[in-house]
């Protein structure tokens, strides 16, 4: 007895047969794999028969399509006499709060601190890359480190260099850090877009806390008034992202190093009127 | 032919512990016409003396910009030092590629030593005939390096390599101590009266010396004939019957004997 064709094609998984398996297979030339098209409905499914064609039919290329723990948010603003970035400690596994004590904000070396949200995994790697370079910095032992914008500027191409290859970093970064006797506060985006300004926010942060910045930033601020500006924003962020936690870290960069808060939780009030009743105001909603 | 059964390759040692075909590419670094480098607060100057392989051809350059912020000058085989000089402009311009800032001097010449030691490990491979005195000013200030074929670098406030290197030598030792507080002008002066130590024949023209200049706000630029005159006619004039003093230095040099005869020695040398 012969046993049934069955598709070992490693895009598709085994067990699916496809319509050129639904013919006799002679033995002199054994079916090879190849991508089909599935008999039912299911193109989406489908691996595109054109990525594998010239693999000859091998493991298809793994990119990361979707990411799948994630951090949100990471908020910074520029003082008088430094930097201060936060973020919460959330790694969520799509809705579900999966991990919840993740230290998003990473210190890269004596003046330098990167913030991230995005793919959690990706940031482990891009955290490989940069203490690698702090490591070379150390052997060298010459005196000379990468200043922050160094670092920014490395960062904006990897990522823009990652996209290039159709496998981006699923990450956006906040790069701050002290130079020159100035504030350095940077950001960069999943494909390389990057900016630098007195203040930055990445995700729902660019519309929830942006503003808030836009209204009471000034560059010449105190740290207290920087500290409440973030608490502030946070606290927003929180209320209205529901992939956060009130869990946070704060750091921050100045002419003397750079330090990484312990987590902390700040003050929440859900007695506020369009918070007990939110279909109030809002026609359509359930 | 050869001068002993230990020197065809790189990688045979002598019985006493010397490796001659390494000695033999230092050695001809001293062929090569001499290099000068100083610095000061804020500036490096390089100085170098040009040979012409003929009367009737242009004198060879051997003072090359890397970058905005960095330079060379060569003694030696000249084709190695402008290969090493081309990976030099590469390795700058990745690196302002990457960081968007310019290449730290130690760096670099750290790469051109490792560049070099591996050439001094691999049977089938030569040393580099050439030494380069690298100037450079970045974040941690005016650096002026010296990079051996035998893979070794070396930091100087003040070098001179080439031939008959050590009369400008003892120029440097004499004075390298008022460096630091010189101006720019007394620097270039100080690299070409160090320079004129060690001309062979003839003296010190526009024409047949150059002089780089980098320092912290002032890009690498290369002095050579009409931007030159005023410098030397300067150091000329302040020198004038003042001449003679390292005369005797000079005589006493080892190298100096010697650097006659490397005159004509091969066409490759500069």
């Amino acid at each position: 007895m012969l046993a049934r064709p069955t598709s070992h094609s490693s895009a598709l998984g085994p067990g699916c047969a496809g319509p050129s398996l639904a013919n006799p297979v002679s033995f002199d030339a054994p079916p090879k794999h190849q991508a089909q098209q599935p008999t039912s409905g299911a193109a989406p499914f489908m691996v595109e028969p054109s990525a594998l064609a010239h693999q000859g039919g091998g493991e298809p290329t793994k990119r990361t399509q979707v990411p799948y723990v994630t951090g949100t948010s990471v908020l910074g603003v520029t003082y008088k006499d430094g930097v201060l970035i936060a973020s919460d400690t959330l790694g969520s596994y799509g809705s579900t709060k999966r991990y919840k004590s993740v230290a998003r904000l990473k210190k890269v070396n004596a003046s330098t601190i990167i913030g991230a949200g995005g793919e959690l995994s990706d940031f482990q790697y891009i955290m490989t890359l940069l203490d690698e370079l702090t490591t070379d910095d150390y052997c060298m032992d010459d005196g000379v480190v990468l200043s922050p914008r160094e670092i920014y500027n490395y960062m904006t191409r990897v990522m823009y260099n990652r996209r290039n290859k159709m496998d981006p970093l699923w990450n956006s970064l906040v790069i701050c850090g002290f130079q020159d006797g100035k504030p350095f506060l940077g950001t960069v985006g999943m494909i390389g877009t990057h900016y630098t300004d007195e203040h930055v926010a990445t995700g729902f942060g660019n519309m929830l806390a942006r503003p808030l910045f836009r209204e009471r930033h000034h560059p010449d601020m105190s740290e207290a008034e920087a500290t409440k500006l973030l608490h502030d924003a946070l606290r927003v962020c929180y209320y209205r992202d529901k992939n956060s936690i009130n869990k946070f870290q704060m750091a921050k960069a100045t002419a003397e190093g750079v330090t990484i808060s312990e987590p902390f939780s700040l003050e929440t009030n859900w007695e506020y009127k369009h918070f007990r009743d939110p279909t109030l105001n809002a026609v359509g909603a359930w | 032919m050869f001068r002993n059964q230990y020197d065809t390759d790189v990688v045979t040692w002598s019985p006493q512990g010397r490796i001659h075909q390494i000695e033999y590419a230092m050695e001809a670094v001293k062929q090569g016409s001499a290099s000068v480098g100083l610095k000061n607060k804020t500036h490096v100057v390089l100085a170098t003396l040009k040979r012409a392989p003929s009367e009737l051809s242009a004198y060879q350059r051997k003072v090359f910009k890397v970058d905005d912020h960095m330079g060379v000058a060569m003694s030696g085989l000249t084709s190695d030092g402008r290969s090493l000089c081309r990976y030099m402009r590469n390795e700058c311009l990745n690196h302002r590629y990457v960081y968007e800032s310019p290449m730290p001097t130690t760096r670099l010449v750290r790469q051109i030593a490792d560049k070099a030691q591996v050439n001094t490990q691999r049977s089938w491979k030569r040393p580099y005939g050439v030494g380069l005195l690298t100037a450079g000013s970045d974040k941690t200030g005016p650096k002026l390096f010296y990079n051996c074929p035998s893979g070794n670098f070396y930091e100087y406030r003040a070098m001179a390599i080439g031939a008959r290197s050590q009369a400008a030598k003892t120029y440097l030792e004499r004075h390298f101590e008022a460096f630091d507080g010189c101006t720019v002008d007394e620097l270039i002066r100080h690299a070409l009266r160090a320079l004129s130590a060690s001309v062979t024949d003839g003296e010190l023209t526009a024409a047949n010396c150059t002089v780089a200049l980098v320092g912290s706000d002032t890009p690498f630029v290369i002095l050579e004939d009409d931007d030159l005159e005023p410098h030397v006619a300067a150091f000329k004039d302040q020198d004038d019957g003042a001449d003679g003093g390292d005369a005797g230095e000079m005589a006493v040099d080892g190298q100096a004997a010697g650097a006659g005869e490397a005159d004509d020695a091969a066409p490759m040398d500069t």
